[in-house]
């Protein structure tokens, strides 16, 4: 590695200091490297071997021919694929609204679904079950109570496999949903003038001209959302059990019952990163296409449609989309809160803080819990964005050959569900010479890797937008490579690298399927109590801790855009 | 279910009947000769090794609320010591602390679940510190505890049928297991399950014994509800989720009951399950002092009673009261099992019921 840069001549000064930049390249590259390779290189030999270390492929033979294990995966995919066609229909029409028509009210509904994207899906599961369990669910008393219908006379039943789809898709369509809404919005004006001007109407070019083109963001979102359900572990614990049947991930912790299969479980998870692998390849391939939406440049602002009559149908249809994923879950986890029975009418004998003085002053696990939290949380943040900014500085700018490598590897993780980095992480680091098992520093490693592909390429979008003009000046100034990072490039980064932090921040608080596997009495989470006090079916506690965890996590996100860190909390113009 | 006042006599009886059940356990599990080890007490030098120590870490399958109950209480007593409870299925603890002592990882002091197999096996591993609390010696039948000091059993319940009697009346409720099986309770019941809870593992063995598979088979066809912990059902039937749970803690009913929520126990005709739930202390406690303070504490008398009157937990302890109006044991037809015989049958077990119940 000689450290010489090729695109930058100045670079190699006649002070040939050492540039610090390859060494952290090839600190980097091996640090992630072993981090990514490391769980995987153990599932593959755990799944190969029997008790005694001997190889054999008997695990995945059983794998094959155990009903118990195929009958998950098939329903795994049913469900992924139900929950991928909801949030496409739910965030198509509801991105069109927001983006290009003058439907009242956009900047709050775009708030109100960022609100839903930070709702961890297994508390949104918890909500849903006080809602719509079949007979104390809140929405079937309503109903029963409206039409005077005798007990056990059902509308709704979240304990089935249409519930657990709708429950999981309310906190994936945001993801689907922000894609659609951004592509909706580069869409050239000018086509669709000249589609006007050629005679169609406000229909036809919709269907002729914007609709092909946001259809690659529309395929790519909806993968996400498959991808996301496929490997989800809280949801379908919380609502598949219930309902008596398992989904991939849940059988795959199962394994780890008495007496624990690791091997079996091990092969049980290829078959999951297959899947994931393939849909990350299709997803890449069609946003790869992308490309000709954006050369219609910077063709005019996207043309707003004028709703007329139609902009109250189509409001109706946004509150109840915010109704069902946002309101009505919040107010079921409140109202679950202050009372004593959730079952019960909201009276003023009904109302008590009990619920609140267990978590706060008799349940001994909440301190530690919230501790470790926001412990784990703010460092993952930074500690992944710090790696995030430099992997993608070092790739955008191709500081050194090869580099591109890099961005590879941190890419590699988003193909690996969180359950199957929970158990290479598990049988990677519980024996020596890597003893982390136990330690917070091993659910700090799983997070920074399971967010690493997001933060790196957002960083790396925003580094490509960033003229080098501007770098070069300060390396011409006598500024080495980590000084102009660190001067120049950083403060014009801020808003991205906020914007990262609070990503990888919110993501590991949503985080159970990797956590699971990986957590100790004295490395306990918020998730993870929230899920063991779920198995004892303590519903008030639950909701305790789930508003209290997302009223921390706003204002951490909250303190974390007015920091004056990285140059102030002003946004520069960023060329 | 108002049977007047329990004599002591008949608690009595129904303890020995559980601990000439315990006794097959206690002569299967002991390996020979070990004598068990000199009692011990509270004694001021073990207080202020403990409070050295100040925390104690206690893995227990018990109720979180009761668990929480008896860490206060003990916190009350000795403050300073700060006790970390570590609830969740006993199913569940034992594999988490499968998965800390695999790893050498060794965080917990005190241990304590419903599935007395899991204690055969702790001790066939050698983790468990023989240590004898003075109260153990001296109140507890030599059957409900280990020969050789390494455990006892700090509790004892049933797992019961039970109903939401808002929605059903006495006269219509099911008296049996059999009972169950009616058509008209179909997408009515919810159950717990033996992946998570040592309560059900028991339940199960012994009325797949009792019974026999094919009532589980066909109460598979009932379109039960299926939740996780034993402590769960009685808090579907509270919220009304469903109207009968077909097993469950029947402590939590006498909680949930006691304080004012329509449900009732019902003690099936055809048999009750009896768990009892074993502590001990690891070999390899992070906090020895700590740990045998605590361990010395929960055989009490001031904690066994507390046990029964705030969680509603059965003690073999003579000198607790139960309250009035819970019916004594032996009233109840009552199903042991042997963990001995049971810890060969887990996998099979789990696997019929994943058959049955499809998870």
């Amino acid at each position: 590695m000689s450290g010489v840069v090729a695109d930058l001549p100045i670079a190699a000064a006649p002070r040939r200091t050492f540039d610090p930049s390859s060494a952290i390249f090839v600190v980097i590259s091996a640090a992630l490297g072993g981090l990514v390779l490391l769980p995987l290189f153990w599932l593959a030999r755990y799944s190969l071997s029997d008790g005694a270390g001997h190889f054999t492929l008997a695990n995945f033979r059983e794998l094959v021919s155990d009903t118990s294990l195929r009958k998950p995966a098939i329903v795994s995919i049913t469900m992924a694929l139900g929950v991928g066609a909801l949030s496409a229909a739910i965030a198509t029409p509801l991105a069109w609204l927001v983006a290009r028509t003058d439907l009242p009210g956009r900047a709050l509904i775009r708030a109100l679904i960022t609100a839903s994207f930070v709702t961890p899906p297994f508390l949104g599961a918890i909500a849903w079950e006080i809602l719509a369990a079949p007979n104390s669910g809140l929405i079937n008393q309503a109903y029963r109570s409206l039409f005077d219908l005798p007990p056990f006379v059902v509308l709704v039943d979240i304990y089935t496999l249409e519930g657990l789809i709708f429950a999981i898709s309310c906190y994936t369509f945001p993801l689907v949903f922000t894609l659609l809404a951004n592509a909706f919005e580069r869409v050239p004006g000018d086509l669709e003038d000249a589609s006007a001007i050629l005679g169609a109407g406000q229909a036809t070019t919709l269907r002729r001209i914007t609709w092909p083109l946001v259809m690659p963001a529309l395929i790519a979102g909806t993968l996400v959302a498959v991808l996301q359900a496929l490997t989800m572990f809280g949801s379908p614990a919380i609502l598949a059990l219930p309902a008596g049947f398992h989904v991939i991930t849940t059988k795959i912790w199962s394994l780890f019952q008495f007496p624990p299969k690791p091997g079996l479980a091990a092969a049980a998870a290829f078959p999951l990163l297959f899947i994931s692998v393939l849909l990350i390849w299709i997803q890449r391939r069609i946003l790869g296409r992308r490309g000709y939406v954006i050369m219609g440049g910077k063709s005019g602002v996207p043309r707003i449609a004028r709703l007329g009559w139609w902009r109250w149908p189509a409001f109706a249809f946004v509150m109840l989309v915010l109704a069902l994923t946002v309101i009505l879950p919040y107010a079921a986890l409140l109202k679950t809160a202050f009372t004593k029975n959730v079952s019960e009418a909201l009276t003023w004998s009904n109302l008590t803080l009990h619920n609140f003085h267990f978590v706060f002053f008799e349940f001994s696990a909440t301190q530690l819990a919230i501790r470790n939290t926001l412990f784990l949380g703010i460092t993952s943040a930074t500690v992944g964005t710090l790696i995030g900014l430099l992997v993608a500085y070092l790739v955008q700018r191709r500081v050194i050959p090869g580099v591109w490598l890099l961005g590879v590897i941190a890419t590699i993780p988003v193909a690996i569900p969180g359950i199957v980095l929970g158990v290479g992480m598990f049988l990677s680091y519980s024996t020596a010479p890597f003893m982390l098992y136990g330690t917070l520093w091993i659910l700090l490693i799983a997070f920074v890797t399971i967010e690493m592909p997001a933060a790196y390429q957002q960083l790396s979008t925003s580094i490509s937008t960033m003229n080098p003009e501007l770098e070069e000046a300060s390396r011409i100034l006598g500024a080495n490579r980590m000084t102009t990072i660190r001067r120049i490039t950083a403060p014009l980064l801020r808003t991205s690298v906020v914007a990262t932090w609070c990503l990888i921040f919110i993501g590991s608080i949503r985080e159970l399927s990797a956590t699971i596997m990986l957590t100790t009495a004295d490395t306990k989470l918020v998730s993870v109590i929230i899920y063991d006090l779920n198995e004892s079916g303590d519903l008030g506690a639950i909701s305790v801790l789930g508003i209290t965890l997302l009223i921390v996590s706003f204002a951490v996100v909250l303190i974390a855009n007015r920091l004056p860190l990285l140059g102030g909390r002003q946004r520069l113009p960023l060329s | 279910m108002g049977t007047g006042h329990t004599s002591k006599e008949e608690v009595m009886r129904a303890i020995s009947a559980i601990v000439a059940a315990l006794s097959i356990v206690a002569c299967l599990t002991s390996p020979g000769v070990a004598a068990s080890p000199t009692p011990y007490t509270a004694t001021p030098e073990l207080v202020s090794a403990a409070l050295k120590e100040a925390k104690v870490v206690w893995y227990t399958s018990t109720d979180v609320a009761v668990s929480e109950k008896l860490s206060a209480l003990f916190e009350a007593k000795y403050p300073g010591i700060k006790v970390q409870v570590e609830r969740a299925g006993a199913e569940r603890v034992f594999q988490r602390i499968n998965q800390e002592y695999g790893s050498n990882i060794h965080a917990v002091d005190v241990i304590e679940t419903s599935d007395a197999v899991n204690f055969v096996l702790f001790k066939r591993q050698g983790w468990l510190l023989p240590a004898v609390p003075d109260d153990v010696a001296k109140f507890w039948p030599a059957e409900a505890k280990d020969a050789d000091g390494q455990y006892a059993a700090y509790r004892a319940h049933l797992s019961v049928i039970a109903y939401n009697s808002k929605y059903i009346k006495a006269a219509d409720a099911p008296k049996s297991h059999a009972d169950l099986l009616d058509p008209k309770w179909r997408g009515l019941i919810v159950k717990a399950h033996p992946g998570y809870s040592g309560t059900i593992v028991t339940d199960t063995y012994a009325l797949s014994q009792a019974l026999g598979w094919s009532y589980f088979e066909k109460l598979g066809q009932q379109k039960i509800m299926q939740v996780q912990s034993s402590t769960e059902p009685p808090k579907k039937l509270a919220l009304g989720e469903r109207p009968v749970m077909a097993d469950g803690n029947e402590y939590n009913i006498f909680i949930l009951k006691e304080s004012g929520t329509p449900v009732e126990p019902v003690y099936a005709t055809d048999g009750n399950a009896v768990v009892i739930g074993n502590a001990a202390i690891l070999k390899d406690a992070p906090h020895p002092n700590a740990a045998k303070l605590l361990y010395a504490f929960m055989f009490t008398k001031e904690a066994q009673q507390a046990n029964s009157d705030v969680g509603g937990l059965r003690s073999f302890r003579p000198d607790v009261k139960e309250k009035e109006g819970r019916v004594p044991l032996a009233k109840i037809k009552l199903l042991y099992s042997d963990p001995a015989k049971l810890e060969p049958m887990i996998e099979e077990l789990k696997k019929k019921y994943e058959e049955y119940f499809g998870t």
